[in-house]
């Protein structure tokens, strides 16, 4: 088959160069059509992506449920934020305070991974949302004896990026027409570039089939003379970087951290994120990411609705964010187990089962 | 000594609260080997259906005594959890019996969120207190005090266990309960209703969860939407700690989860030099945890059993 030419071919680089040219305009285009608010969620979007990127190499790839992903962005933004803030008067550079930040999440994920990747899949997941919980309640409570987080408070005034003299947060004094917003989006789809490009070189590895081969069968993969603890610790920590990195870049993006901003439900927002895209796929990923962040923005339209039609807000749209989050997930395992956008390999995965799976269920997909 | 004897107190209480809730956990996990997630989410709607029907007798001034003013509120929080279980069951798991094991762990995960988002909905997020109705008489015991209250929910917890304990190993549905956890095939070629055993199990399990989830909000004054997560995560370690799926087990690792977690806040103070404080509380039932899981997966009364791919 693959001798065989398909009988027309635009040239692969003409598709890069669009995509490109969109990604590029899409601030100012979306600014023009829905105003500069719709940048910032731009850029939460692309910190999101960057999120559910890193998670889905914990859970996608090496198939390890884990529900604390939340705390290596806390500890990414946390380290941005105790070295470039007047918390102890330290401004270091983000090209050293970026960088520790995910070797440090890197840390922790290996910290957290080392004693519990013996466990079997459920397991796992408890002990990593306890090990969220417990980053968070260190985060609210270190403000005493010594004040090292500022507890509840969270840190504030923490320094923008800054490059070559640029203020991120200014860029209207070299830039005209440019607001911050504009500024990190393009710091941000860099770094999001980077980490689709090391997901997709890492899902094609050695590393990459190895971690599919544990996913899929770990006693097998074993067998086959596949270092399972070190190359699930190595999952750990990849996911973690990338946690940490999308930490930092949030610490600088919004000048301010708190410890509320790192509690489970984001966890569980950014597992939404890959269980709606498709686990395991980079292109479903983004999707889900792209999804659930626009999703309870564009919520908000059901609380002009509802006071439109009842004269008053009867349910609060925020509120209902959740809920729908929730139902979207018990329907997507349902009816849809593989994602919006699946990957090939692990739909089939979803589908397997010793037994026929029972009549109607799974009709829709075949 | 005084705060030893104190604190033991407190724990056990607790404690008993937890393994009443734990042993919704270890029994469906005994059976189906599923985490039930939502199981926390199920005692806090418990809690909230009995403060409603009890705000509501004591909003329309009923002239009874407090302690049957409570008891309707149980008896409307349980029928309402039992279904409540049967449906999260049917609805969620069912269907997924035998997808991969990640499938069923995230619709739990999903019910659970579906179900707090509810309860916030219909009764809001602000706390609801328990009116005082019940007795406030407190007993000396050594150096320390205890409560009727406290002496009422140690007593029923132990007397719903030994219920449990006896339905399970005496009966014939606890046979069948049993031998569906053992081999579930099998036990459906002796003539045992897997379905219907499954249920049961959930729905049992529910009813449990509705009273501890009465007795938590009776012994903290309040109730919470959100009360659920960290009541059942803690009710989920109970069970890990005395080995998951063993009934004896929850028990036991409720109470004593309940006493290492009262003992913590404590001492806890003193031990690091009042680095940290109590508000530290609910880090020990997540450390007990991971120690539990790393040194003894299989819990302190759990039998070694094989991997399962």
């Amino acid at each position: 088959m693959s001798a065989l030419k398909p009988l027309s071919r635009r040239p692969a680089w003409l598709g890069f160069v669009l995509i490109g040219i969109a990604l590029a305009i899409a601030p100012f285009v979306v600014q023009a059509g829905l105003g500069i608010y719709w940048v910032r969620i731009l850029d939460l979007a692309l910190l999101y992506m960057m999120l559910a990127l890193g998670l889905n190499i914990v859970v996608g790839y090496a198939g390890l449920l884990d529900l604390g992903y939340i705390a290596f962005y806390a500890v990414g933004a946390y380290v941005y934020a105790l070295l470039a803030s007047p918390q102890f008067g330290l401004h270091l550079p983000f090209w050293i305070t970026l960088p520790l930040g995910a070797l440090v999440a890197a840390l922790f994920g290996v910290l957290l991974g080392a004693p519990t990747l013996r466990l079997r899949g459920d397991y796992l997941a408890i002990v990593t949302l306890g090990f969220g919980e417990i980053i968070r309640i260190f985060l609210n409570n270190l403000d005493r004896p010594i004040n090292v987080t500022n507890g509840p408070q969270g840190i504030n005034l923490i320094d923008p990026i800054s490059i070559g003299g640029l203020s991120l947060a200014r860029p209207q004094d070299i830039f005209p027409g440019m607001s911050s917003a504009h500024a990190y989006y393009y710091v941000f789809l860099a770094a999001t570039l980077l980490v689709i490009f090391i997901c997709m070189r890492l899902q094609d590895s050695r590393i990459g089939r190895a971690w599919a081969a544990i996913r899929e069968d770990e006693t097998a993969a074993e067998a086959m003379g596949i270092n399972t603890r070190n190359l699930k610790l190595l999952a750990f920590a990849m996911g973690a970087t990338f946690g940490g990195l999308s930490g930092g870049l949030f610490a600088s993006f919004q000048g301010f951290v708190s410890p509320e901003s790192f509690n489970l439900m984001e966890s569980i927002m950014i597992l939404c994120m890959i269980v709606l895209g498709g686990m395991g796929n980079i292109p479903g990923v983004i999707l889900g990411a792209l999804l659930l962040t626009i999703l309870p923005e564009a919520l908000r339209y059901i609380g002009d609705f509802q006071r439109a039609v009842f004269d008053r807000i009867i349910v609060d749209p925020a509120d209902l964010r959740m809920l729908l989050f929730g139902l979207a997930l018990v329907l997507m395992m349902l009816f849809r187990p593989a994602g919006l956008w699946p990957s090939s390999q692990r739909q089939r995965e979803l589908l397997k089962s010793d037994e026929p799976a029972p009549p109607g269920l799974y009709d829709e997909q075949r | 000594m005084d705060t030893f004897l104190q604190q033991l107190i407190n724990g056990l209480v607790l404690g008993s609260v937890y393994a009443l809730v734990a042993l919704g956990y270890t029994m469906v996990y005994g059976i189906l080997e599923l985490i039930n997630f939502a199981h926390g989410e199920v005692t806090m709607i418990g809690a909230m259906v009995a403060l409603t029907v009890i705000g509501a007798l004591v909003g329309a001034h009923v002239d009874l005594p407090g302690i049957v003013i409570v008891l309707a509120g149980v008896l409307a929080a349980i029928p309402a959890c039992m279904l409540l279980g049967f449906t999260i069951e049917r609805v969620a798991y069912r269907p997924l019996r035998n997808a991969p094991r990640l499938a069923p762990l995230i619709t739990a995960i999903g019910v659970s969120i579906l179900l707090q988002n509810l309860a916030m909905i219909i009764w809001g997020r602000q706390y609801i207190s328990f009116p005082p109705i019940l007795p406030r008489t407190t007993y000396h015991l050594g150096g320390a005090t205890i409560s009727v209250l406290q002496i009422f929910i140690l007593v029923l917890s132990l007397v719903i266990m030994a219920a449990l304990v006896a339905l399970v190993q005496k009966t014939k549905l606890g046979r069948a309960m049993r031998a569906t956890a053992q081999a579930p095939q099998v036990a459906g070629l002796m003539g045992v209703n897997i379905n219907s055993i499954i249920s049961l199990t959930f729905i049992i399990g529910s009813a449990l969860a509705a009273v501890a989830g009465v007795m938590v909000s009776a012994y903290y004054g309040v109730a919470h939407y959100y009360m659920g997560f960290l009541l059942g995560l803690k009710a989920f370690t109970a069970a890990v700690l005395g080995g998951i799926g063993n009934l004896a087990g929850a028990m036991l690792g409720g109470l004593l989860l309940g006493v290492i977690e009262s003992m913590g806040a404590g001492y806890i103070g003193d031990i690091t030099g009042g680095f940290m404080g109590s508000n530290y509380q609910d880090v020990f039932a997540f450390f007990v945890l991971i120690l539990v899981l790393v040194l003894r997966p299989s819990g302190l009364l759990g039998e070694r059993v094989g991997e399962r791919a």
